[in-house]
């Protein structure tokens, strides 16, 4: 067997002075760096399979251990850094394709950090959300073109038109479609215990819904993706909304699959398949070639679940977005959701990661542009996705013109994950991305839902802050209210794309 | 003559469980408690730890200084009961008080064995071992005559636990066990040797296949024992530690039933009416055999006393049935056995083993009908009560087997039903 | 009545709470030292048990009727009748391992230092069980149940 040449990625730094040999990190390591040699009476480490989870480090009761990056000192190079040369190198040893997961992590820039927003000063008021009422509920479905109101016999008014179904969120935050299969039964319930709880929304992904959760249906939008999988008309039944996966941001135009030794009596109920079988998504839907087709199939779960469900659309930002956005409302789709190139999976081909797809700001605001230019915005609610890290960026999505967002990874982080990008292992250390037993319940959901839940408020009540530093009182105010919003460092042409004026302006 | 709604005769584990089951079920009922030893409540087995100087008086206690107040019992100790009339419900001390009970329980314990044919025996310097009294009279025999050896007859339990007190204090101690092994009635040969081995460590002369033909005596006073081979060794001082009996003296010639002890049902209830036996002078339900047995140690005095408490009381509760098991420490060495330990051959039992020479620690199973029935631990003794547990909720444990004798055995392996019993706090039995 | 509760499902056999039952019944209270100079003396009064991907800590459960109490011979363990809380007085223990022998969860260890029985008691000093305080993943709690 010839020498290996990938070097390990981090350094394991024990210290001698604090570690007591308690091997809390031995048993909690999934992927065997940490070892207990009885015949020294001391803890050994394996560096080259640390994967830098932090697991060990965070639950060290000494703090005696250190995870440090560890950048191979390969000679300088702007083009050919370590992290290229390494993956030559595994490629050269396996003749695979790159696998990585969680988002793209190769881009420099992150539009939301060029963007500002405005405060009120002199000339209006700022309002504070402690003191005065700020409304954050928002609706998500088709609004009509025009209400009409019938009046009764004293003359008091009553709404005539018929409403399309709407969703009813407390706050502009969903939790974006992760399935059960790629993340653990904890790491699902966790999610739907906190929808539920805070008046929200989770999103199934494209793995079914197993019966357990279907208490959570009332806070649930399932996915009917490429594969199908667990589709059946008690899933339409349960949920409160139904969402067509078309594509994913983190890679857009390919399928996935979740690999058969994943696939257990658990998750094969929910799926619908074999134990122990692959559950592979196909790339395309195998009925849809044609805006034609996708609206067969809107309509098709529309008659299934008697028009009393909106239904979603989920496309990942690609090149002509918004052509394809106005080609889905007009397809009939209630809601409109676009994945951006920063959003996270559990597993996709490392190059598809980094290079396909465009970044979320843009593709968000064309959409908004076009319906709006050919006036059909208010026909289906926009839920932008991918890559949304703070109050600040999700305030900024809806200036731009965001119904609401979907946050995946941020949730996952409020979990535990401490972004690994090894997902596609199996050998989640934080008991989310895995389905082995011995890790999956290091997530408990009681504290899982807890911390959810947190972060919702936590974020909805800075939310409030932003919007009454504006002056807004209500979301609704503050949506595709780009004259809130700045560039800073951005060209003319992005800051024309994105509709905003520079700083200054 | 006075009377009493409950008289208890004993004051020991049998005496205060049965105090304490009474108070359970009946608050205010007048309680009597009549003992012949003058002692406030205490720790019977301790005197072994006394005479060794690692407890002292104040430690010997069993329960608080004010336990008998606290739970409103009138004591009459160094008053020793004589007669029980069951007839009329009376029973007579021997200074001639007569005391009237509604409910009675005899719980006066056992008495040492005295071998009746050794010669010498009577002389000073030779002692039973099994009262705070006797504890006090060896400590001061062993001062007034600079007593440097001793003998201990009897390798059983009280015999090593006096070879342990004496060895503490200094003294070169022999042990003649009259089996081949010591403690051969409660573990089998393996054992044995290990404490044995432990033993002869700690510098105690063991023999075995032997006993004293003769105590000799120098000056009236014992200068040694003379063995069935004609061979002697010095002693200053002789323990006799053959054994104990139920003490039936109280019960002689009245109407309540017994055998080798106070035939007690699973009330703890004699024949006779209102009248309760426990402790080591009564003889109830042994729970593998399902006979009726007398099994004199502490955790079984203590049970039948506080269930025929409860039963005297007018509560309802059932004596699951005893279990002989020992726990002893020699010189360092743990041991703990319950049950069958040495099972005889081809009626269907099966032993299991296993031996580690370097760390001595030894584990053996005896199962039957895939039922534990008795096990012996020697040296890792951690844990052994799951095991105590399995026999006595009667746990199937087949395909248990290779787990139980493992040193990390647990209750993850058990059976969930046993297991979530136990772990609710709710004990082998609910 | 305080129990402390496992709940299996949840624990992931980290065994923290062994090294913070140990600590909290150190003399220094220090983690580090109790660990370094008193290991070997002082056991922890909680052991997780595991088998496969199922693991569960064990401490004394406060039985209704404790074995260890009757088997006691020293009265060294006791129940407390009010709150039904099993305690041990270590002053008044011997060592004879009796309850070792009768506990039917194998909660209560040896204390080899002081030749004495070494069982939870609740952590009744400074209020939360460390075990309960320490267990990353809330797999141990304290419950009341009120009989």
């Amino acid at each position: 067997m010839s020498k290996r040449l990938v070097q390990a990625e981090f350094n394991v730094e024990r210290d001698p002075e604090r570690c007591i040999q308690c091997q809390v990190c031995v048993r909690q390591c999934s992927n065997q760096v940490h070892a207990y040699d009885e015949e020294a009476e001391q803890v050994t480490c394996d560096e080259a399979s640390c994967v830098g989870c932090q697991r060990c480090a965070t639950l060290c009761p000494t703090g005696a251990i250190t995870i440090k990056k560890a950048p191979p000192d390969f000679a300088p190079d702007n083009n050919w850094t370590s992290d290229v040369i390494q993956n030559i190198y595994r490629q050269a040893e396996t003749g695979g394709v790159l696998l990585s997961a969680m988002g793209n992590d190769t881009a420099k820039t992150s539009w939301w950090d060029n963007i500002l927003l405005n405060a009120s000063q002199v000339t209006n008021p700022s309002i504070d959300p402690l003191r005065e009422p700020m409304e954050l509920t928002t609706f998500l479905g088709a609004k009509p073109n025009a209400v009409e109101l019938s009046f009764d016999d004293q003359g008091g008014p009553s709404l005539a038109t018929k409403l399309a179904p709407q969703l009813v969120l407390s706050t502009p935050i969903m939790f974006s479609a992760m399935s059960y299969g790629a993340i653990s039964y904890n790491a699902f319930e966790s999610l739907a215990r906190a929808a539920g709880q805070y008046g929200t929304f989770a999103n199934s992904g494209e793995g079914g819904l197993h019966k357990d959760f279907w208490p959570h249906g009332p806070n649930m939008i399932v996915q009917v993706a490429s594969g199908r999988f667990g589709v059946d008309i008690d899933y339409l039944k349960v949920a409160a909304a139904v969402e067509i996966k078309i594509g994913q941001g983190a890679k857009p135009g390919i399928g996935g699959h979740l690999p058969g030794e994943k696939v257990d009596e658990r998750i094969s109920q929910t799926r619908m398949i074999p134990v122990g079988s692959d559950a592979i998504s196909p790339a395309p839907h195998h009925d849809i070639y044609s805006i034609e087709d996708l609206r067969q199939l809107i309509y098709s779960l529309k008659e299934a679940t008697r028009y009393q469900k909106p239904i979603s659309v989920k496309i990942a930002a690609v090149h002509n977005v918004a052509a394809i956005a106005s080609g889905i409302v007009r397809a009939g789709a209630d809601i409109v959701a676009i994945d951006g190139y920063k959003g996270g999976t559990g597993a996709a081909p490392t190059m598809i990661r980094n290079n396909v797809g465009i970044p979320i700001e843009f593709a968000l605001a064309a959409v908004d542009d076009r319906l709006r230019q050919e006036g059909i915005r208010n026909q289906a609610s926009v839920v932008a996705c991918g890559g949304f890290r703070s109050s600040a960026d999700v305030v900024k999505a809806i200036a731009l013109g965001a119904d609401a967002v979907y946050i995946g990874t941020a949730a996952l982080v409020a979990l535990g994950c401490h972004l690994c990008q090894k997902c596609y292992t199996g050998k989640c250390n934080w008991g989310i991305a895995t389905q082995d037993p011995y890790l999956t319940r290091r997530l408990n959901p009681d504290i899982g839902a807890r911390r959810l839940v947190n972060l919702l408020r936590g974020w909805s009540h800075e939310i409030k802050e932003m919007m009454g530093g504006m002056g807004i009182n209500a979301i609704e105010s503050l949506r595709g209210n780009r004259e809130h919003l700045r560039g800073v460092g951005l060209s003319d042409r992005e800051l024309s794309i994105l509709g905003i004026k520079a700083a200054g302006e | 003559m006075t009377s009493t709604k409950y008289l208890i005769i004993g004051n020991s584990a049998a005496g205060v469980g049965c105090v304490e089951g009474i108070r359970q079920t009946d608050p205010q009922g007048e309680i009597t408690l009549l003992a012949k030893e003058t002692e406030h409540a205490y720790s019977r087995p301790l005197i072994t730890y006394l005479l060794g100087g690692k407890v002292d008086e104040a430690g010997m206690a069993y329960r608080p200084a004010d336990f008998y107040a606290q739970q409103r019992v009138k004591t009459l100790l160094g008053v020793e009961a004589a007669k029980v009339d069951p007839a009329a419900k009376t029973v007579t001390c021997a200074d001639g008080q007569v005391i009237g009970y509604e409910k009675l329980l005899i719980a006066n314990g056992g008495k040492p064995i005295t071998p009746p044919n050794l010669p010498g025996s009577d002389a000073p310097g030779v002692f039973t071992f099994t009262t705070w009294q006797d504890a006090r009279d060896i400590e001061a025999y062993i001062a007034a005559n600079a007593v440097k050896e001793a003998v201990v007859i009897g390798g059983g339990l009280i015999g090593l636990k006096s070879v342990e007190a004496l060895t503490a204090r200094g003294l070169k101690v022999t042990v003649l066990e009259l089996a081949p092994r010591i403690l051969a009635v409660t573990l089998d040969q393996d054992a044995s040797d290990l404490l044995a081995g432990a033993l002869a460590k700690a510098g105690v002369t063991l023999m075995t296949n032997t006993t004293a033909q003769r105590i000799d005596l120098a000056g009236g006073k014992v200068s040694g024992v003379t063995l069935p081979d004609g061979s002697q060794v010095a002693a200053g001082l002789v323990v006799l530690a053959i054994g104990v009996l139920p003490d039936l003296s109280l019960v002689a010639g009245s109407a309540i039933a017994t055998e080798r002890g106070i035939l007690a049902d699973e009330r703890l209830a004699t024949n006779v009416a209102d009248v309760y036996a426990a402790g080591d002078v009564a003889q109830a339900l042994e729970l593998i055999s399902g006979e009726r047995r007398s099994i004199p140690i502490w955790p079984n005095a203590y049970r039948q006393g506080f269930i025929a408490g409860v039963n005297m009381a007018g509560g309802e509760k059932i004596y699951e049935g005893g279990l002989a098991m020992n726990s002893v420490e020699i010189c360092g060495l743990a041991t703990i056995s319950a049950g069958v330990t040495s099972p005889p051959e081809g009626q269907g039992y099966e032993v299991l083993t296993k031996l580690d020479p370097k760390t001595k620690n030894y584990r053996k199973l005896v199962l039957k009908d895939h039922h534990l029935v008795g096990y012996v631990l020697v040296g890792d003794v951690d844990r052994a009560g799951i095991i105590t547990g399995l026999i006595k909720g009667r746990v199937e444990v087949k395909g248990l087997e290779e787990k139980l004798l493992a040193p990390d055995f647990g209750l993850i392996s058990l059976p969930s039903v046993h297991r979530e019993r136990v772990t609710a706090g709710l004990g082998v039995w609910s | 009545m305080k129990r402390i509760v496992a709940k299996e499902e949840y624990c992931m056999n980290c065994r923290l709470c062994e090294v913070h039952c140990l600590v909290s019944h150190s003399r220094s209270k220090d983690l580090i030292k109790a660990f370094r100079q008193e290991r070997g003396e002082i056991v922890p009064r909680i052991t997780v048990e595991r088998l496969g991907a199922v693991s569960f800590a064990v401490q004394c459960r406060h039985c209704d009727e404790p074995a260890c109490v009757e088997a006691c011979m020293t009265g060294a363990l006791s129940r407390d009748p009010v709150t039904g809380e099993v305690t041990h007085d270590p002053q008044r223990c011997v060592g004879c391992w009796m309850c070792v022998m009768v506990c039917p969860t194998g909660a209560i260890r040896r204390d080899k230092s002081g030749h004495v029985a070494a069982k939870c008691d609740l952590c009744l000093e400074t209020g939360t069980p460390a075990c309960v305080a320490n267990c990353p993943n809330e797999a141990l709690v304290i419950e009341e149940d009120n009989d």
